[in-house]
């Protein structure tokens, strides 16, 4: 699908179809970049300030673009308790970016998840659908770097 | 509907709320997000009350039903608003003796009327960053309460959406969009979000400072100028009562804090309608672009610039009367005096904080260098400054403005209520075009605090329609009439603020609707005891075309008193 489709498929100044305007827009970029936010604003005919608190309001709206390989760290109970921060904080460390984010050179971005359902391996992460269990600081260092020199 | 409050029987209508039947029983309750008129969101809770089943309700957004028992004062609802409260300020930075709403806030109103006597919560508090780029209105995110009043009065009032709430939970704010500064966003500067802010996360950008530096320096002439809406208004922050007349105290109380000459901006809104009323003549006889609409409000300029910029060309291109009479002081006085026009400090004093903005327009300089007017306060900051100068305005003594700038008539003082500017305009047109005066100058038609004001007027044999326009939600049905090509209308004129100036963003704090009515009042209460009351007969006036300008609409008219707009992107 094209931006040009969807703003073809959605009537203009119709509040009512803003969310899945924004949702078909994500689905072409893998965010909404500020261009569309503007411009679906127009469309829907309202203010773009409503638009941006729509798209920072809900968690499935990304207004930066998804790194090449994207990290999910489970946060959930069991893997807190076997020591997800530590996963965490080694990767954000190591990528220099904080959860939520994508590095400069858009190859990685960190994410958090209260549970993946893996917690018989816990401590988890995903990287680009690949489990990785029974993690520590240091084999999740390895991981990164190993992902980093790939690159 | 049968309904009782505190166990007393009253009468209720159906789709009322219960805070709708005790605001006109008499019992007081108290509101923080609630705005009259406005979507009820019941956001900040303060107004619980406690029904028959023992549930707390917001008041504000409860329907009343048959049968109801509501009390507003049980043990359960003084705690719960006492611990509403203190969670407010448990996110609140405890800044009140530095804030610029000590003592006007409603959050520190409320926290004394309950007796908050500690900070019980201790937590987190949310940050943001102040966003001090505007030239008129500034945001300070951390005092925000998220009651949402400024939100609803910038999408539903003023229909221009600037800010809205972004993120969510802890991390919700009132922001513009992709978080911008104002200045990057559509904001009309017409500052009805400081009005409408119950603390400090909203407010004018203060120039108090530049204002005394120029007091105080002896090579600088300092000249202000009163808008017509500060006089019926600045009493209320001295505590008299709303709708006090003070127009000879502000000239004497200029005076004592080292101002050089005071003007009256009255005189240049007589100058505006000269012009004015020559532009709306012009454009009807020679079949020019009609409906004509008003340039006196710079938030209403801004927002057509926004909004509608292929319409601009339907705005007169008059300046509005702050512009005039800086341009008249630094061309026409300061030839007529020999003072340099850059050693002239223009200072001027009013209701708005979007005039703030206007005074930085580069097209506003008779120089192309320097600004006409250098430096805009509003109501509260002239106020502010009196108290720092120890004026003691109450007893000031009636002095009277300087000349040649300071004449006006009545026409010129009604430019500051809704539908005054439209009348001043409608009194000299009849005069210019007839060669007499309306027989009844009063054209009440067009006056009160209604939103839109329609009518029409026989002057000669044209009949001419004619409506008065403010908050600017109400103006985009006549302005898609104009851009559909299907207008009836000769001549519109437009105030940003509901109400006029005398509700404008930089009048006193807090107002309220009955305020407004005073102010009103108060308005044509001075139009009616002045001896002159249409623009025409200001001789002033009538000096300054014979001897400068030649007549409406010259040249040299055109040159110092007419100016241009601009797009701008609407975001």
């Amino acid at each position: 699908m094209s931006p040009e489709s969807v703003y073809k498929k959605y009537p203009k100044n119709e509040a009512s179809s803003l969310i899945a305007m924004l949702q078909d827009i994500q689905e072409i970029h893998g965010y909404l970049p500020e261009d569309d936010i503007i411009r679906v604003a127009k469309h829907a005919g309202v203010p773009t300030s409503r638009v941006f608190g729509v798209a920072t309001f809900y968690n499935q709206f990304r207004l930066t673009p998804l790194g090449k390989h994207v990290i999910r760290v489970c946060r959930g109970t069991a893997c807190h308790v076997k020591g997800s921060l530590d996963i965490l904080q080694t990767l954000e460390a190591e990528l220099g970016i904080k959860a939520g984010e994508t590095t400069k050179d858009l190859l990685f971005t960190i994410e958090t998840v209260a549970c993946i359902g893996a917690c018989s391996i816990a401590p988890v992460m995903v990287i680009d659908g690949k489990y990785y269990g029974g993690l520590t600081g240091k084999s999740v260092y390895k991981l990164i770097n190993e992902y980093k020199s790939k690159e | 509907m049968n309904i009782k409050i505190n166990n007393n029987a009253y009468w209720a209508n159906p789709g009322e709320t219960i805070l709708q039947v005790t605001q006109r029983e008499g019992i007081k309750i108290p509101t923080l997000c609630y705005m009259s008129d406005l979507t009820p969101t019941g956001a900040c809770r303060i107004c619980v009350v406690e029904i028959e089943t023992g549930q707390l309700v917001p008041a504000c957004a409860f329907p009343v039903y048959n049968g109801m028992e509501v009390q507003t004062n049980s043990k359960k609802v003084r705690r719960s608003r006492k611990s509403i409260i203190e969670l407010l300020i448990a996110n609140h930075p405890q800044d009140c003796l530095v804030c610029v709403r000590n003592g006007n806030c409603d959050l520190q109103d409320l926290a004394a009327e309950y007796g908050v006597r500690s900070y019980r919560y201790v937590g987190e508090k949310r940050s943001g960053k102040l966003d001090l780029a505007s030239p008129a209105v500034e945001r300070d995110p951390e005092k925000c309460i998220l009651c949402g009043r400024c939100v609803r009065m910038c999408h539903e009032v003023q229909n221009v959406g600037a800010i809205d709430f972004v993120n969510r939970g802890f991390y919700s704010q009132v922001s513009p969009a992709m978080d911008r500064s104002l200045n990057t966003t559509a904001c009309v500067y017409c500052g009805q979000c400081v009005v409408a802010c119950p603390v400090g996360a909203l407010r004018e950008k203060s120039y108090l400072k530049v204002a005394w530096e120029a007091i105080n320096d002896p090579e600088i002439h300092v000249i202000a100028q009163v808008a017509p809406a500060v006089r019926v208004a600045i009493g209320e922050e001295f505590g008299l009562p709303p709708g006090t007349i003070t127009i000879g105290k502000i000239p004497a109380a200029l005076r004592r804090i080292g101002v050089n000459e005071i003007f009256d901006t009255n005189f240049a809104a007589d100058l505006t309608i000269m012009e004015e009323a020559n532009e709306l003549i012009e454009r009807i006889q020679s079949g020019g672009k009609l409906p004509l609409f008003t340039s006196c409000s710079p938030g209403w300029i801004k927002y057509v610039e926004h909004f509608y910029p292929e319409l601009l060309e339907y705005v007169s291109t008059c300046k509005s009367p702050q512009g005039m009479q800086g341009a008249m002081i630094k061309s026409y006085y300061a030839k007529k005096t020999g003072l340099d026009p850059k050693k002239i400090f223009v200072l001027s004093i009013m209701p708005c904080t979007a005039k703030k903005f206007e005074a930085g327009r580069p097209e506003l300089s008779v120089s192309h260098t320097d600004p006409d007017v250098d430096v805009v306060l509003s109501t509260r900051e002239f106020a502010r400054m009196l108290k720092i100068a120890g004026i003691d305005f109450n007893r000031m003594p009636e002095e009277g403005f300087d000349d040649p700038l300071g004449e006006s008539t009545g026409a010129g003082v009604i430019f500051g209520a809704s539908g005054g500017v439209l009348e001043a305009a409608l009194r000299t047109a009849h005069y210019m075009i007839t060669g007499k005066d309306m027989d009844q100058i009063d054209f009440t038609s067009v006056r009160g605090l209604q939103g839109v004001k329609e009518s029409s007027i026989k002057i000669g044999n044209a009949t001419l329609k004619v409506a008065a326009v403010s908050g600017l939600h109400n103006i985009d049905r006549f302005l898609e009439e104009v851009r559909n090509g299907n207008s009836e209308y000769h001549f519109i004129e437009v105030m940003a603020c509901p109400g006029g100036c005398i509700n404008g963003g930089g009048q006193p704090l807090p107002s309220s609707p009955e305020k407004i009515k005073k102010r009103m009042e108060a308005i044509y209460e001075i139009d009616r005891s002045l001896p002159k009351r249409c623009s025409h007969y200001n001789d002033s006036v009538k000096a300054l075309y014979d001897n400068f300008l030649g007549k409406p609409g010259s040249k040299k008219s055109h040159e110092l008193l007419h100016t241009h707009y601009m797009k701008r992107e609407s975001i």
